[in-house]
């Protein structure tokens, strides 16, 4: 249950970011690669928010495929699963472009 | 009252803060001159078993280890680790969260006033045992080593890739059960490699002592020259 580290994580920058104001929403990229649940994120979310500027605040997560740059042939893949490989040569060599973010992206805040 | 929304886009990485204090750590560990390994398993693969075998074999060069134990709750390992006089530090996750699932930068910060760290070279940070969440947190190591028992199972690295990814060592441990148990070896480690393509394992038992030797040579190799014995 780490989520509930990163779930007071996000509370945090949230409420640093929202600056005395409410907070409605909280947007988050979170990478394929990242061994986060969403559910077990949401539920640490309901949780950690209780008191908070941003208690009541809807959570939304985008889900960001993995994907990477062979360093062999230089073709760009989008991987489904492991292990990851280059789909066009094969090779395990990769350079990964996405899919290990973890990152609060933006928030919705009401204006007094 | 009418209340207006507005969006502020933030762009801001959750680990950050846990970054930043793995950051001062390592500067800690860096000036002191001390190596920093984060030892991660599931509970129960050995990790303890294995130290007291590194430990009792490292007495006889003079490389001074420290040891850094993360748990939930009490101070079982750090105790029986004691008899080997190395210095020791119990962190208990327990006054965090609810007893937090890993160790996290912070909770290593504050273990390390206790620790003697320039009369350590290599510092083991012991995590607390979990195959998932202690690989998110950077607690400001140089390696990952991960302690890896037999009787786990073929398919783990393909369930939890996260940390066999960040691994820069596994330690297969309990082969010495190998004969008694169905555990395919050359299947784990061919899913070990689909996750983590070439990385460096030892195949080690701490009951019979396989391979802790060459574990131990692994650590010295870690230290610069001039610092070997």
């Amino acid at each position: 249950m780490h989520e509930l580290s990163i779930a007071g994580s996000v509370v945090e920058i949230a409420s640093r970011q929202a600056n005395g104001r409410r907070v409605t929403k909280v947007r988050m990229k979170v990478g394929h690669l990242r061994q986060v649940v969403p559910s077990a994120l949401a539920f640490s979310f309901e949780l950690v928010t209780e008191g908070t500027p941003v208690e009541g605040a809807e959570l939304e997560m985008e889900e960001i495929p993995a994907t990477g740059r062979c360093r062999a042939c230089a073709e760009e893949s989008r991987f489904g699963g492991f292990p990851l490989q280059c789909g066009s040569c094969g090779g395990f060599d990769l350079e990964i472009l996405s899919g290990e973010e973890l990152l609060v992206e933006s928030l919705e805040l009401e204006e007094a | 009252m009418h209340r207006t929304k507005v969006k502020k886009v933030v762009m801001e990485n959750v680990l950050d803060a846990n970054d930043t204090l793995a950051g001062a750590n390592r500067e800690k560990f860096d000036a002191a001159g001390t190596y920093v390994i984060n030892m991660m398993s599931s509970p129960g693969a050995g990790k303890t078993a294995l130290l007291e075998r590194t430990l009792d074999l490292m007495r006889r060069n003079k490389l001074r280890l420290g040891i850094l134990e993360g748990d939930v709750q009490t101070t079982l390992d750090a105790d029986r680790l004691a008899r080997f006089h190395v210095p020791i530090v119990q962190v208990n996750t327990d006054p965090g969260f609810g007893g937090e699932c890993h160790l996290d930068a912070n909770m290593v910060r504050s273990g390390l006033s206790e620790l003697p760290l320039h009369d350590i070279d290599i510092l083991v940070i012991e995590n607390v045992g979990n195959l998932v969440c202690p690989a998110e947190f950077k607690v400001g190591e140089d390696t990952r080593v991960m302690v890896y028992a037999v009787t786990e199972g073929e398919e783990k690295p393909l369930k939890y890739p996260l940390m066999f990814r960040s691994a820069d060592l596994v330690l297969v441990n309990k082969v010495d059960l190998l004969e008694h148990l169905d555990f395919d070896l050359e299947q784990f480690l061919g899913n070990l490699d689909a996750v983590n393509p070439g990385v460096q394992r030892i195949l080690t038992s701490a009951r019979t002592g396989q391979g802790v030797e060459e574990w131990c040579e692994w650590l010295e190799q870690r230290l610069p020259a001039h610092e070997r014995v």
